[in-house]
């Protein structure tokens, strides 16, 4: 591996991190703007050209708001809960295949930070490490909200990672592979996942929602009941950063659910598209289709957010258990039964 | 018990079938429901750019008229203020001398006159009071201010502007 190799890999890091932090931060300008079309308003226009530097104009106000540290908190653990959670929101786009291989002159570029063969139990490893962002800061805040809030957190999380992990067993049967490159690249052309295990779809989508606590599953910062939840004691930018990891897993699940199961940068014709804009330009093209993708199932996640209301806590347990479970359990079944017999 | 108006409407509750508990119909059509309203126009109105439509008996800020001359009609009577139920008018009313003619409709004129915006409830009685047509609330909202002391609005504000300006 040469010094260029390694710069382009640096590279490649550097716009995967801008690019994620762009984003999470436009999700909160989208998720207003979203909200407001649902419910027949204009949503925020006063920031530059249709409220376009609304997003800067927050972060600003983030910063310079008072920094608190409740007296009874335990200071260490109250600054790790948001830095664990914000660390583990960006560190789980690095095995996230963005396109297919770029050729630049002779120098082929991979457009993946590490193509590691266990990138799916890596995804998984991170989404359930930023449990413990929340918990940590919920127990640190020294607070009985943020305590409630942050259990309902580690618990919802527990139960809904059983399903999710469930219905991923049964991609993994059909795909053969735990790499989410060799994933990407056999949903070649129209060969989306999605085809073979629509039931695993919806269970992991459902799961997904529940994982990034996004309504209605969002019970940890449920504000009708928890003052906030887990974060009710954060102020200034420690607060921004657990709403910015929020924003931030979302696009990476929302990666995920495209990459796993709707062809991630695939596209139909795209051998077509590749033959005739050349292997520099072409890949290209199927990032942009990624990227696509990820928008939809961020509009997707804020659209579900200002339709359904939330879940009680037991109807919430319920579901995970004694639903999402059996039904991940049958998909697995289903799967087996299929590939023995049909495929 | 028998009802008194008979029109008791019996509630059955039935156990949810197989699709209402699978919730996935119900979360279908609500988000159908909130894709229609996705496309619908907003009915925010941007408050400072555009305005609502007042209605013709829309009752907005007061104004003293001046008469067909230019002079005020006010003659400091006191009916208006008598009949303010919340009390925001005060007047101080003083005699016309020589020369003054061109000004003051009658002998009597106010030399002070003072409504508080953040009493007057615009209801118009003053408006329905004034035997000399003096007072109209056919102004605009009032405008905000940042304290209490700028909100007693004297002649200079309240007074139409002269005929000849």
């Amino acid at each position: 591996m040469g010094v260029v190799d390694i710069l382009i890999k640096f590279g490649l890091v550097l716009i995967i991190f801008l690019i994620s932090l762009v984003i999470a931060m436009y999700s909160t300008y989208a998720e207003r703007k979203i909200a407001a079309f649902f419910q027949d308003r204009i949503g925020p226009n006063r920031a530059g050209p249709w409220g376009l530097l609304q997003p800067l104009a927050d972060g600003g106000k983030m910063f310079l708001k008072e920094e608190i540290i409740p007296t009874h908190a335990n200071a260490f653990l109250f600054i790790a809960g948001p830095s664990l959670a914000i660390m583990t929101a960006c560190i789980g786009s690095a095995v996230i295949p963005w396109g297919q291989q770029m050729t630049i002159g002779t120098r082929v570029i991979d457009l993946q930070v590490a193509d590691i063969n266990v990138g799916l139990l890596y995804i998984f490893g991170v989404v359930s490490l930023g449990v413990y962002g929340v918990m940590i800061g919920g127990w640190a805040s020294n607070n009985k909200y943020s305590l409630l809030g942050a259990i309902r957190a580690a618990s919802q999380n527990i139960s809904y990672e059983i399903s999710m992990g469930l219905s991923i067993i049964a991609l993994l049967m059909v795909t053969g592979t735990l790499s989410l490159r060799q994933i990407a690249e056999q949903q070649h052309s129209w060969h989306w996942n999605i085809l073979y295990q629509p039931l695993g779809f919806l269970l992991f989508i459902v799961c997904a929602f529940a994982e990034t606590n996004r309504t209605p599953f969002d019970l940890p910062e449920c504000e009708t009941e928890l003052v906030g939840g887990y974060h009710t004691e954060y102020s200034s930018m420690k607060l921004g950063f657990y709403l910015f990891a929020e924003y931030i897993n979302m696009f990476i699940s929302s990666a995920v659910m495209a990459t796993l199961y709707w062809g991630g940068y695939n596209y139909p014709g795209m051998d077509w598209v590749l033959a005739h804009t050349g292997p520099a330009i072409g890949p290209l093209i199927g990032v942009v289709v990624l990227f696509a993708k990820i928008f939809l199932f961020i509009f997707f996640f804020m659209w579900v957010r200002w339709t359904i209301p939330r879940f009680r806590y037991d109807q919430l347990m319920d579901l995970g258990w004694k639903i999402l479970i059996p039904l991940a359990i049958a998909n697995i079944i289903i799967t087996g039964v299929w590939m023995t017999f049909i495929k | 018990m028998e009802s008194l108006s008979n029109k008791r409407k019996v509630l059955e509750s039935k156990p949810l079938n197989f699709w209402e508990r699978a919730y996935l119909p119900a979360i279908v059509q609500g988000l159908s429901i909130t894709m229609k309203h996705f496309f619908r126009k907003p009915v925010t109105i941007s408050y400072p750019e555009e305005q609502r439509e007042f209605s013709e008996n829309f009752r907005g800020m007061h104004s003293l008229k001046r008469d067909e001359n230019g002079k005020e009609r006010c003659t400091a009577c006191g009916l208006c203020a008598l009949s303010c139920p919340a009390e925001a008018i005060t007047m101080i009313a003083a005699e016309r001398q020589k020369g003054e003619e061109h000004l003051y409709r009658e002998e009597k004129y106010a030399a002070v006159y003072e409504i508080n915006m953040l009493r007057c409830i615009f209801c118009g009685l003053c408006e329905e009071a004034c035997p000399k047509e003096a007072i109209y609330l056919d102004g605009n909202i009032v405008p905000a201010d940042y304290l209490r002391k700028d909100f007693i609005y004297g002649k200079d504000k309240l007074v139409e502007a002269p005929l000849n300006q």
